[in-house]
């Protein structure tokens, strides 16, 4: 979240200044090794940042230089940009873009929060339960939600009515459909965020006699709004580089996305392509930058001193709860029940008889069971080198030394994806990857360059939970490890890693799910022994099997769910034995 | 159980042989995926020591793939393209030309004219418009008979096509109406059309598919897509407008570079065989060999008649002015409906 953050960055490079009154000076020697320490810190760092160079910045520059060449690869400045500004249509397909991604990340962001104060501050039953349904959407593939919302509010649809007489295809399909698939992505943010609040400041509030409405004004929003502000970036940027839900359900309504797919895959104009990428990264730049200035100034909400919360009986208070909770559940399972329906019904609309027969894969092509294996290995891939790197990279940056520059870089670097459409991703690693010059092109077609590619994918969302987990934890932590001789590594496995076990469960589970359900950037890197269960979803849906489609993708939805339960059964383990430790240390 | 641990193992060693003996060729290819297991099947009946691995996509997503692998080729051979991306290839310098055995048997609108073929044709899949009976009759709605008919104000609304600037099917269609009518006429028409138009859609296929679940009446697509949703019970009616129909060639073609020529061009000779032209023609009505076509369940017998005298040349030359014109008259002006 946060990248500059001088207050902290300096007093844990002097630890002299942490906590003054109880230091001895250290010796000579302790100096040293603390000056060696942090050399091998930052060199660590620079090697995490040469990674990420070569999985982000390395692929998008061969495609994205391409936008100031024409297509025999000479140099022609800005010539395609004065192209495509002049060829119309720009205006209306980036407005468009605004205030569609706009409006997604209000909706979105408002419903997040209410749902993440409701399982926070409220003592409202089943929360474990409660977070699994609302963690849903990013269990689906995203083809799940279009055939549902087609079979909800299309002309067909049982919903119509509902409507007004306006259309689902067009504004009004992308907004639902984007904020189903990103609503996750912000609760998962905002959870991060609110899970570890200071008792104490409630307490201080009760003593104060703050009315429930003052405290949540005064202590509740601003703890989160580090939160939100990183939701809503997240969100905006999500919304506006994605294309697969206005492609399906957009009609003709133009956006910045779909022109990308109308420029490389409607006419193999990589150069248009490449143009329209560039412009797709200032608004989300924009978001980037505004993201940064406002979190510099967070500091630690959790240290060494807090009182875990835990919120107080209040009937009134967790009915509210309970109120905010309804519509996004209620969304969330329509839109998964109508798919769910959608699988066993023979032709909809007009043969509604119920059947399994679209469950036998083996009879359908695309993959079959054979995909559903692949994509099963390359999420487990994805999921274990992938928290791995987010996580030890995340504790690099927040945890140990570093050069404010480098910082600076590595966060530029890390939340760069986002601001990628999966789209020219894909493009991009096939340029780079397949170049006959670089030494690795051997993994192009493998299941290797899939779990590379989705990592990179879904690196910005993994590294911010990652980063609010290990901010949230005190730096004081590290200076009485110092002070007691314990290495920075010793705290990072004693300490550090414990503390931060429900998040890193977190980031393996995000990774996890969207690796079986990711289809943009995969779908131009798979092999021929490498097909994904998520693609055969869009080829069976292209070939008209939307039944079987809606099957597969309910079978992804289902193994994306147990994944879900096992990190559930883990995370509540977890909880348990670290809150026994946070007492144990009282 | 002796018996059959020897058996297990005499087979095992077979597959073993077998794979040691097998050449295996990266095909790529924008066939149904359903109908891949069959084309390999069939081939292997002949070469049992090719073994064909397919790599499926749509023709935009594998076209763009084949563009962007152009440095470093993966594909040995493409069987199942559209012959406007093997052009673009061909431009780019990324087909061997041969000339296949047999390849006097096609007629001359199904190769590459080059007398050494970059590329030589199996099928042709041509458009046509889907109607849904059920909604029709609801919406008390003649069925249309000719692309004209789709014009007429009591359509208003109900027409859906793919648009040209993503889909293939799209610009055949476009690209048709302007060789028949000629470019006045072709684009007065379809300022008409784009009255009756609900929507644009981004894929091809995706317009037969809105009339088959009555999301709406009609949708300009093509004529295989059509048939196969007739054939999964949707109340479709697949309609050939009399003027003429806009068509594509399906083809095969050895990608620059391959390392494995000689299977390569041992697929692309049976490529163009009877057997293989026959297997076509249980999906698609017309093929390269001309008499071989059988009568397909849901074609018109005729079809050969309907599909206009497409000139690929002119519509290559001629793409990026009709892609712009197309989206300066006609893109993102609906939404102020």
């Amino acid at each position: 979240m946060s990248v500059f953050d001088p207050g902290k960055s300096s007093m844990i490079d002097s630890p002299s200044f942490s906590t003054p009154a109880t230091r001895n000076w250290p010796t000579l020697a302790e100096l040293r090794r603390r000056l060696t320490d942090r050399w091998v810190f930052a060199l660590l760092l620079v090697i995490g940042c040469v990674v990420l160079t070569l999985l982000v910045l390395a692929p998008l520059y061969t495609l994205l230089s391409k936008s100031v060449e024409n297509k025999a690869g000479e140099f022609v400045g800005l010539e395609n940009f004065a192209h495509y500004l002049s060829s119309g249509g720009i205006e209306s397909a980036f407005f468009n873009s605004l205030w569609v991604a706009g409006l997604s990340t209000v909706i979105v962001v408002s419903l997040a929060f209410m749902a993440a104060w409701a399982l926070t501050r409220t003592r409202l039953p089943f929360t474990g339960w409660l977070r699994g349904v609302l963690v849903l959407p990013i269990l689906a593939p995203s083809l799940l939600p279009a055939i549902s919302l087609v079979y909800l509010f299309g002309n067909q649809g049982v919903l119509k009515s509902w409507l007004f007489g306006a259309e689902i295809y067009g504004p009004i399909g992308i907004i639902m459909g984007s904020c189903f698939w990103t609503f996750p992505h912000a609760l998962m943010i905002l959870l991060t965020a609110m899970d570890n609040a200071d008792g104490r400041h409630y307490e201080a509030a009760t003593a104060l006699k703050a009315s429930p409405w003052r405290t949540f004004w005064t202590v509740t929003v601003p703890g989160a709004r580090y939160g939100l502000v990183s939701a809503g970036f997240v969100v905006f940027t999500l919304v506006i580089t994605d294309f697969g839900v206005p492609k399906v359900i957009g009609g003709q309504f133009d956006v910045l996305a779909t022109d990308i797919y109308k420029q490389v895959i409607g006419q193999q104009k990589f150069e248009m392509g490449a143009v329209v990428s560039v412009l797709l990264l200032l608004p989300a730049m924009l978001a980037f930058i505004a993201d940064r200035y406002v979190q510099r100034k967070q500091s630690a909400s959790f240290t060494a001193r807090s009182v875990p919360y835990r919120p107080r009986q209040d009937r009134m208070r967790d009915a509210i709860g309970a109120l905010m909770l309804t519509p996004t559940i209620v969304f969330i399972f329509a839109i998964i029940g109508m798919a769910v329906y959608a699988s066993f019904v023979t032709f909809w609309p007009y043969n509604l008889q119920l059947s399994l027969n679209n469950y036998q894969f083996g009879r359908m092509d695309g993959g079959g069971w054979g995909a559903y294996i692949n994509s099963l290995k390359m999420a487990l891939g994805t999921m274990l080198i992938g928290t791995g790197l987010v996580f030890f990279n995340a504790w690099l940056m927040e945890r140990t030394p570093q050069p404010k520059l480098l910082t600076g870089v590595f966060q530029f670097l890390s939340l760069l994806p986002l601001a990628v459409p999966g789209l020219v991703l894909g493009l991009s690693y096939i340029f780079f990857f397949n170049h006959p010059d670089n030494p690795v092109n051997g993994i192009y077609g493998t299941l290797f360059i899939l779990i590379l590619c989705t990592i990179t994918h879904f690196y910005a969302v993994s590294h911010l939970t990652a980063v609010t987990a290990l901010k949230q934890l005190d730096q004081e932590f590290e200076a009485v490890g110092e002070s007691l001789n314990a290495s920075r590594w010793r705290v990072l496995f004693t300490v550090t890693l414990p503390l931060c076990l429900p998040a890193i469960l977190d980031v393996a589970l995000y990774l996890f799910v969207n690796a079986m359900t990711t289809v943009s950037a995969v779908v131009f890197l798979y092999g021929h022994d490498s097909q994904l269960a998520s693609v055969a979803v869009l080829n069976m849906d292209e070939a008209g099997d939307i039944a079987p489609a809606a099957a597969m993708a309910i079978l992804i939805t289902a193994t994306c769910a147990v994944a879900k339960l096992i990190q559930g059964v883990l995370r509540f383990w977890v909880d348990r034995s670290t809150r026994a430790w946070r007492q144990g240390m009282e | 159980m002796k018996h059959l641990k020897k058996a297990l193992a005499l087979t095992a060693l077979m597959a073993a042989v077998n794979a040691n003996a097998q050449t295996e060729l990266t095909v790529y290819t924008a066939v149904e995926a359903e109908d891949l297991k069959k084309y390999a099947a069939r081939f292997n009946e002949d070469h049992p020591d090719i073994k064909v691995n397919w790599v499926r996509d749509s023709t935009g997503v594998i076209t763009a793939r084949l563009l962007a692998e152009k440095d470093n080729p993966r594909a040995d051979v493409v069987w199942g393209l559209a012959g406007t991306s093997l052009l673009l290839l061909k431009n780019e310098g990324m087909l061997t030309p041969y000339a296949p055995k047999g390849l006097e048997k096609l007629s001359l609108k199904f190769r590459d004219r080059d007398e050494t073929p970059s590329w030589v044709g199996m099928d042709a899949w041509m458009a046509a418009v889907c109607v849904n009976t059920i909604e029709a009759e609801k919406n008390n709605l003649p069925m249309p008979t000719s692309w004209e008919d789709l014009t007429k104000p009591v359509y208003q609304g109900h027409v859906v096509m793919p648009n040209p600037n993503s889909s293939g099917t799209g610009f055949l269609d476009v690209s048709a109406w302007l060789q028949m009518m000629g470019e006045d006429k072709g684009w007065e028409f379809m300022d008409g059309l784009h009255q009756n138009i609900s929507r644009y859609t981004h894929s091809g296929s995706k317009p037969c598919k809105m009339a088959a679940s009555g999301e709406t009446t009609i949708g300009v697509s093509f004529a295989f897509r059509g048939a196969r949703l007739k054939e999964q019970g949707a109340p479709l009616e697949v309609v050939f407008p009399s003027e003429g129909l806009g068509w594509e060639v399906e083809a095969t073609a050895i990608v620059d570079g391959t390392d494995k020529m000689e299977a390569a061009q041992t697929l692309v000779d049976w490529s163009i065989t009877r057997q293989a032209m026959e297997m076509y023609n249980e999906g698609y009505a017309i093929v390269a060999m001309p008499g071989v076509a059988q009568p397909v369940k849901h074609f018109p017998a005729n079809a050969e008649e309907l599909i206009i005298d497409n000139d690929f040349g002119w519509a290559a030359s001629n793409r990026e002015a009709i892609l712009t014109e197309w989206a300066r008259r006609y893109d993102g002006k609906s939404e102020a409906k």
